[in-house]
């Protein structure tokens, strides 16, 4: 049985989060408007960096947000392990703002969505873009990232997982076989 | 996290554990009420009837909004428009209802005991609303919620539950859940009401309400029915208020930023001076929207995957 791979490390995850931030400025031609919303719980200390590489870059610091879609799962009904329930919060209106959603892996697509359902009913977003630092492919549902920090194909019998300091004491992208 | 339970009907058959779960997953509900759209998609499908067999604005509305948030479909029964008036039986109610496929049944219930029965018939989900004089489950979850958001917790606090201590099972399940969570609890109000060797519940007994708030962090006061006085436990609302009204003076007897708290309707000047209840120590209103949360947890935790 082979144990945990790290493929990506500190470095690494600093670099393409640094070109992430230059990315989404480039695109969206600065930070009017802009707004960055992290989902819990993988997206949100990803977005607090790119929130202080963009206040780097462009001397202003965009807002942030965090987003909780466990209401709006679509698997609440079919699994009896209720997930942790945890707050949103964004205490800004989203009405006329240029949303760039953040989460740490990009798998099949059914977090995004849920995201996006809960975005709609805080308000009418300009546009969402979404940011992750992983694409591990293997998408369910017809959604894309427009910033992509690895594309890393991955079979479906691994776990793809970014653990970062804030959370998990180091920063490294780590795939080992997955447990059921 | 897993509610590895089917019903709610008492703090009683609740653990401490369990009751962290809801109170968390309380708290995650307080923001939903406070956005723009007031609504997640969470029990969409869902159906949860509402059956209230005694009069309630409050809880009943509380019931209501919290499933309509939920996106569930909520009905509301009220017997005194349904065929209760014809004399069906409240088996033969619930069996009925129970034949439409319900996901949750709430019910409110004169009997002790109504909604533990319904829990053993049907299939479906029973939440406890108040039954008789043993237990409203739910307020007693939204006062510990209360407290532990204006507290930062509940083990070590001291307690006064004043009032007609002996028909609240407002008090009765503040009672187990306080006691549960470690809290240290006192209890006041006229001997008449207050039931014998209540003490075994693991509080203590006072019969002056300056003894009871002595130091204490947080005053529940319990509401004074008016028909009592008729049944003669008091002499007059007016002797009941000059004894055990709660008001500035008792407050200055509590300790430092004592929480006045009441599971309403409150009778102003009777058990609650009106400058206490719409004072800077009272959550009173902050109960009731910690209501709606602690019932739209409950709906959450209960509901989901069937085998």
């Amino acid at each position: 049985m082979e144990k945990k791979k790290v493929v990506i490390n500190a470095e690494g995850i600093d670099r393409s989060l640094t070109r992430i931030a230059y990315e989404i400025l480039e695109k969206n031609k600065g930070i009017e408007d802009l707004v960055l919303i992290g989902i819990r719980t993988g997206g949100i200390y990803l977005a607090q960096r790119l929130q202080n590489k963009i206040e780097q870059i462009e001397k202003a610091r965009v807002p942030m947000g965090i987003v909780d879609i466990t209401l709006y799962r679509d698997d609440l009904q079919t699994s009896k392990r209720k997930p942790q329930l945890g707050k949103t919060d964004i205490p800004f209106s989203l009405d006329g703002r240029k949303v760039v959603l953040v989460d740490d892996v990009l798998f099949t697509g059914r977090t995004i969505r849920a995201a996006m359902d809960a975005l709609i009913d805080f308000g009418r977003p300009k546009l969402i873009q979404l940011a992750v630092l992983i694409d591990r492919g293997h998408r369910e549902l017809p959604i894309r990232a427009d910033f992509v920090g690895k594309n890393l194909p991955s079979s479906l019998w691994e776990d793809v997982s970014v653990h970062l300091t804030e959370k998990n004491g180091v920063d490294e992208v780590v795939i080992e076989p997955g447990q059921e | 996290m897993i509610l590895q339970k089917k019903d709610i009907l008492g703090i009683k058959d609740l653990s401490v554990e369990e009751i962290g779960i809801i109170l968390d997953t309380a708290e995650s509900f307080v923001e939903v009420s406070s956005r723009e759209i007031k609504k997640v998609p969470t029990l969409r499908g869902k159906t949860i009837i509402n059956l209230f067999y005694e009069a309630s604005t409050r809880t009943r509305t509380s019931f209501e909004i919290a499933g309509k948030r939920l996106s569930a479909d909520t009905i509301n029964i009220s017997t005194s428009t349904s065929s209760v008036v014809k004399g069906e039986t409240l088996i033969d109610t619930a069996r009925t209802l129970e034949a439409m496929n319900p996901d949750v049944i709430v019910i409110r219930h004169s009997a002790s005991g109504a909604p533990h029965m319904l829990a053993r018939m049907v299939r479906q989900s029973i939440i406890n609303a108040g039954d008789g004089a043993n237990e409203h489950p739910t307020q007693a979850l939204l006062d510990l919620m209360t407290i532990r958001l204006k507290k930062g917790g509940v083990a070590g606090l001291k307690v006064a539950i004043v009032g007609d201590i002996a028909h609240s099972r407002v008090a009765r399940s503040n009672i187990y859940g306080l006691h549960k969570m470690g809290a240290q609890v006192t209890v006041a109000g006229p001997a008449t009401m207050m039931p014998r060797d209540i003490e075994g519940l693991g509080v203590e007994v006072r019969t002056s309400l300056e003894e009871a708030v002595s130091g204490v962090d947080v005053i529940m006061m319990l509401r004074i029915q008016a028909e009592r006085q008729q049944q003669n436990f008091f002499p007059s609302l007016r002797e009941y208020a000059r004894r055990y009204c709660l008001s500035r003076r008792h407050l200055d007897l509590a300790g430092p930023d004592v929480l006045v708290m009441h599971p309403g309707p409150i009778n102003r000047g009777v058990e609650i001076a009106p400058e206490i209840a719409d004072g800077p120590s009272s959550v009173i209103l902050e109960q009731v929207t910690n209501g709606v949360a602690v019932r739209m947890a409950l709906l959450y935790l209960l509901t989901g995957g069937k085998q």
